[in-house]
């Protein structure tokens, strides 16, 4: 009985969608101290201090096991429900209406997501966190992490594809959110369209807060 | 004076469970727009037997949308291209002059192909048996009054209650998942008193035979919803999340 998040489909979900607010609480905290970017190198450098502080460090490993804890159930949930789906396909192809087309594609978009936080991981946290982890010989420090993003997000190849990144991970977040609550059973008729908007608001919320930073350096701003 | 149309059909044919289909296209003309979708088979079914060709097996019973027989996977659509109707309801003033229309059996795991259109729906059946079910002795009659059930709850239950069975959820779903039937079947019960006695143990055992039968995960798509000729709603869904949470934590 206790192994339900293994066993049944409900308990994998659930899994699903306490991991996926998890994130999305992580992707919160990310977006407000990238926000400091926009205050110049001192008020970055004052968050890039907090980022060097031993409860962090005791976070990162959480923080990896949530990720990936979702991908690896999503991958497992996709392997499960291509199976259910039976050998034959329709040949008039699926024309209902669902919730929106971010429902139908979760996978897709989470492995793109997925693909941008690799190059990402090796930009930014490779030179950085990684480095304190090895012994911090080749470690980019606080003082000089806003120099290491400022150069990155000036280059207009690096920032349009992050810019493109956000905006999969929006689509990928719009229907992540309410579906999470739909998951725990917090939902009903009244609270379903409302959980829909606040996600989609939600989303907005990070896409654009993330993309400003990059228009911000892409336009020579913070020189 | 009555209308008619000219349409071709391509008709999913599979001699058994093992064998392998295919599509064989039909041409029928003077189709009234009148006629029901099903009729509209047993016109074609007519001609076949005349010309001593097999005709074409589906599945149909009631025809007035209640028994959830039918089915029939219509233009991408199960039940067809009309809103809130099962096949049997739709008619054929649904399609234009000259259209071919793609007629296939329900696709999912859970439902193998019996023969041609027909699939074998059973799997509702064995989840039903494993729960769907009130088992408390009532006694005689009580008064109607005697238990009194909010009016939201009441409709709500009904709501739940006017699924059918007929597997549309199942079809339209990429997931090949069958929560919006047994959400349906669970719900119905655990909103009135008579049902939450075992509301736990009902929502378990329902999930694990629907698991054990090789229906999918719900991802939330909401296809069901929009395909159920009855209406019902994915709120069920999530009452259905909630039992059956609620029921495991308590263990």
């Amino acid at each position: 009985m206790k192994l339900f998040i293994i066993n049944s489909s409900i308990g994998r979900k659930l899994i699903m969608s306490l991991s996926g607010l998890f994130l999305f609480l992580f992707l919160t905290l990310h977006c407000f101290l990238n926000l400091f970017l926009l205050g110049g190198p001192s008020a970055y450098t004052a968050v890039n201090d907090i980022m060097e502080l031993p409860v962090v460090t005791i976070m990162v490993p959480i923080l990896a096991a949530g990720f990936v804890i979702h991908i690896l159930y999503a991958l497992w949930l996709y392997w499960q429900n291509y199976r259910a789906r039976g050998e034959v396909g329709y040949a008039s192809g699926k024309k209902s209406e669902t919730t929106s087309w971010a429902a139908r594609n979760m996978v897709i978009l989470g492995l793109i997501v997925l693909l941008f936080i690799v190059l990402h991981l090796t930009q930014f946290w490779a030179k950085m966190q990684l480095q304190s982890f090895l012994g911090g010989a080749n470690q980019v420090h606080a003082d000089q992490s806003y120099d290491l993003v400022a150069n990155q997000f000036r280059n207009p190849i690096v920032s349009i594809l992050y810019i493109i990144w956000y905006w999969v991970l929006w689509f990928h977040l719009t229907h992540g959110f309410w579906s999470a609550f739909q998951t725990i059973g917090i939902d009903n008729k009244k609270w379903q369209p409302r959980l829909q908007i606040i996600g989609i608001i939600y989303a907005t919320i990070l896409a654009v807060c993330f993309t400003s930073i990059n228009l911000y350096f892409l336009f020579g701003f913070g020189a | 004076m009555e209308k008619t149309i000219h349409i071709t059909l391509k008709i999913w044919r599979q001699k058994g469970p093992q064998a392998k289909g295919a599509f064989e296209t039909y041409q029928l003309n003077d189709i009234s727009i009148d006629s029901s979708f099903l009729e509209m088979l047993d016109i074609l079914n007519e001609r076949l037997i005349s010309e001593k060709k097999e005709p074409i097996v589906f599945d149909h019973d009631c025809r007035e949308g209640i028994c959830g027989m039918c089915s029939l996977y219509i233009n991408g659509h199960p039940h067809g291209p009309d809103e809130d109707v099962t096949t049997c309801q739709l008619h054929m003033r649904k399609f234009k002059d000259g259209e071919t229309i793609i007629v296939e059996p329900w696709r999912s795991r859970g439902f193998p192909v019996i023969k041609d259109l027909m699939v074998d729906r059973s799997a509702f059946d064995k989840i039903i048996q494993a729960g769907g079910f009130i088992s408390v002795t009532t006694g005689g009659v009580p008064d109607a009054n005697a238990i009194p059930i909010s009016k939201e709850k009441a409709d709500e239950a009904m709501d739940a209650a006017s699924c059918i069975g007929c597997g549309a959820c199942v079809a339209a779903c990429k997931n090949g998942s069958a929560m919006l039937f047994v959400a349906a079947k669970v719900s119905q019960l655990a909103l009135l008193p008579q049902g939450k006695m075992e509301a736990s143990s009902r929502a378990k055992a329902m999930v694990a035979k629907m698991d054990e039968l090789g229906f999918g995960n719900c991802t939330n798509t909401g296809a069901c919803e929009s395909e159920c000729p009855k209406n019902v709603s994915i709120s069920h869904i999530a009452r259905l999340n909630r039992e059956f949470l609620k029921a495991k934590f308590k263990d």
